[in-house]
């Protein structure tokens, strides 16, 4: 199957008020397939909503495109003028689920209002009726209840309004799918359904990939085919998600990894993964490995050379030690 | 600390709801407990109640066998000093108007006599230490300015400061990064090792709970459904409502949907 979406070497800064920049997304590059799930894990201030925000060409000032390229089904968005992108990519072909959305839908509008508005974007001519039957054919395809249409907002539960959001948001069947913490502010029975309409939507290819954005890990561990690890605004390890969860390769997706707090057994009494320090400022990044300032392995070669993403074990990992030891692996073969 | 048949009530007529309903637990010195439920369970008005700051409206919080609701100024003061809570949102739970220095200096008026200016500072300084803050980054900014996870790492380093009998923490590490909860944590768990402080998580992650405490109550709908030894409910779980929450909690080596 071929890539619905390619970024290459995407950037996207933010302009501050002294003439500096914050590089939030700093030069990444990925390629999701058709029916792919990726999920991209960081903590907060690693760029990854910046990310999602890049991928969909929502720059608004402060912030800007300071390079690269997406392309969604070989268009290219970035050379695409605002109108066309407005009316013939976003909620077609991309479809954007911010953080919080579900706090941001009008409390003084029912949920019918939200689907009409979408539907008329794109296609002006479609008359209320049919609208309404086909958000009611989607809501019984994915097993919700009809009443949904006719609430208000604050009648919905905090779950049923993020379900409603994504439903709004796939209305035209989107190639892509970018969700932002979309399980974030619920409760783990509410995160559940919510992960499984997710799947639903895949298996029914209302959405024919998607790319879910996370801290936790653990949710990742269910949904994704491929997870990307993002640390300061770069990419530090992207790898199947067997790869990162279970051997992950990179000093920082490992101590992610094991700050992971489940209720397993051989849990309790568990040494917990801490990283000392804080991620450098986005303003102003040292020159070598970004990592490098908090990593208990780091050398004084890391402190003077960026490393490059590179080919280690199966995935790509940003580390310049793990490119030695691969050598010394090979040797040892 | 002892909990008897506390139960609170919101409004009155039809729109009467039950938060909290005949709860009793006990809190014993030196333990770690947590109370654990989902949103809506009555969780945070049960640690309000412990708290002082919200009366029950049937059943009493006991403190060393003293009724906490019969307390005056004086002994609030003195309450407050020996129970301490960390909120789940840093940004109500400081006044805006001050900064950080003056917000944890005001820490020490708990104390009938201040100590000396210097060893404030000194005792300040050592106690955002423990949280992974850097004095000379928050001391001069106001609440506002801080991020999510910071404003919680404040409030833990006020309770490192006033050093309680019992610290109750709602919620105490939802802003903050997995790796960074890590470290907290352990500064937690040294606050018990160090002075036996008893803490008692009010949280809705069962693997949090899970991890640091010996003793868990699991909430739902204002009543404690289940309690016991955290190993013991997590292994067998007797309440359908525990054996439910159980299964909607991903893990790392089971399959979840």
């Amino acid at each position: 199957m071929g890539d619905v979406l390619a970024a290459t070497d995407v950037r996207a800064y933010y302009r501050t008020r002294f003439g500096g920049q914050i590089r939030a997304v700093d030069g990444v590059s990925f390629a999701l397939a058709e029916g792919e799930v990726l999920g991209i894990a960081g903590e907060s201030g690693c760029g990854k909503s910046t990310l999602a925000r890049a991928l969909a060409g929502l720059f608004e000032p402060p912030l800007y495109r300071a390079g690269g390229r997406v392309s969604v089904e070989g268009e290219d968005l970035y050379e695409m003028d605002a109108g066309r992108l407005r009316s013939e990519v976003l909620g077609r072909k991309v479809s954007y689920i911010p953080q919080s959305a579900m706090n941001a839908l009008n409390p003084t509008r029912r949920i019918s209002r939200f689907v009409q508005d979408v539907m008329r974007t794109h296609y002006r001519a479609m008359s209320r009726a049919d609208i309404l039957a086909r958000a009611r054919e989607r809501l019984r395809a994915l097993s919700l209840p009809e009443r949904v249409l006719e609430a208000y907002p604050f009648a919905l539960s905090g779950g049923m309004q993020q379900r409603a959001v994504i439903l709004v948001s796939t209305l035209l069947n989107p190639t892509v799918l970018i969700a932002d913490e979309p399980t974030s502010a619920l409760d783990v029975s509410t995160q559940k359904a919510l992960v499984a309409m997710l799947k639903d939507l895949l298996q029914r290819k209302i959405a024919r990939s998607l790319i879910f954005i996370t801290h936790d890990i653990v949710t990742l561990r269910h949904i994704c085919d491929r997870i990307a690890v993002m640390y300061a605004g770069e990419l530090v390890e992207l790898g199947t998600t067997d790869q990162v969860i279970f051997d992950p390769l990179h000093p920082y997706t490992r101590a992610l990894v094991g700050a992971v707090l489940v209720p397993e057994p051989g849990m309790r009494g568990r040494k917990l993964g801490t990283i000392p320090g804080a991620p450098p400022d986005l303003g102003d990044l040292p020159p070598g490995c970004r990592f490098a300032p908090r990593c208990t392995e780091h050398d004084e070669e890391c402190r003077a050379r960026h490393g490059e993403l590179r080919l280690v074990r199966g995935r790509l990992v940003r580390c310049a030690r793990l490119g030695d030891a691969a050598k010394e692996e090979a040797r040892c073969e | 600390m002892r909990l008897d048949h506390v139960t609170r009530t919101f409004g009155s007529g039809r729109g009467k709801v039950v938060a909290v309903e005949g709860v009793c637990m006990e809190l014993p010195r030196d333990t770690i407990a947590s109370i654990v439920g989902e949103s809506g369970s009555g969780k945070t008005t049960l640690a309000r109640m412990m708290l002082g700051l919200l009366r029950p409206t049937s059943g009493v919080v006991l403190y060393e066998g003293v009724d906490i609701s019969t307390h005056d100024a004086r002994r609030r003061r003195d309450y407050w000093r020996s129970v301490q809570g960390i909120f789940q949102d840093p940004y109500s739970s400081f006044n805006q108007f001050f900064r950080v220095g003056r917000i944890l200096d005001d820490a020490f008026n708990l104390w009938p006599a201040q100590p000396p200016r210097k060893e404030r500072q000194e005792r300040v300084a050592a106690a955002l230490d423990t949280v992974n803050l850097k004095a000379s980054e928050v001391l001069g900014r106001y609440p506002f300015e801080l991020s999510g996870g910071q404003g919680q790492r404040l409030m833990i380093a006020r309770a490192f400061l006033i050093k309680p009998a019992v610290l109750i923490a709602d919620e105490p590490t939802s802003m903050i990064d997995a790796c960074s909860r890590a470290s907290i944590l352990e500064a937690l768990m040294r606050l018990r090792q160090e002075q036996g402080t008893s803490i008692l998580f009010v949280t809705h992650d069962m693997g949090l709970a899970y991890y640091v405490s010996e003793t868990l109550y699991i909430m739902s709908q204002g009543r404690i459904v289940e309690s016991g030894p955290a190993g013991q409910v997590m292994e067998s779980p007797q309440h359908p409502y525990t054996q439910r929450l159980l299964a909607d909690v991903p893990r790392l080596h089971q399959a979840w949907l």
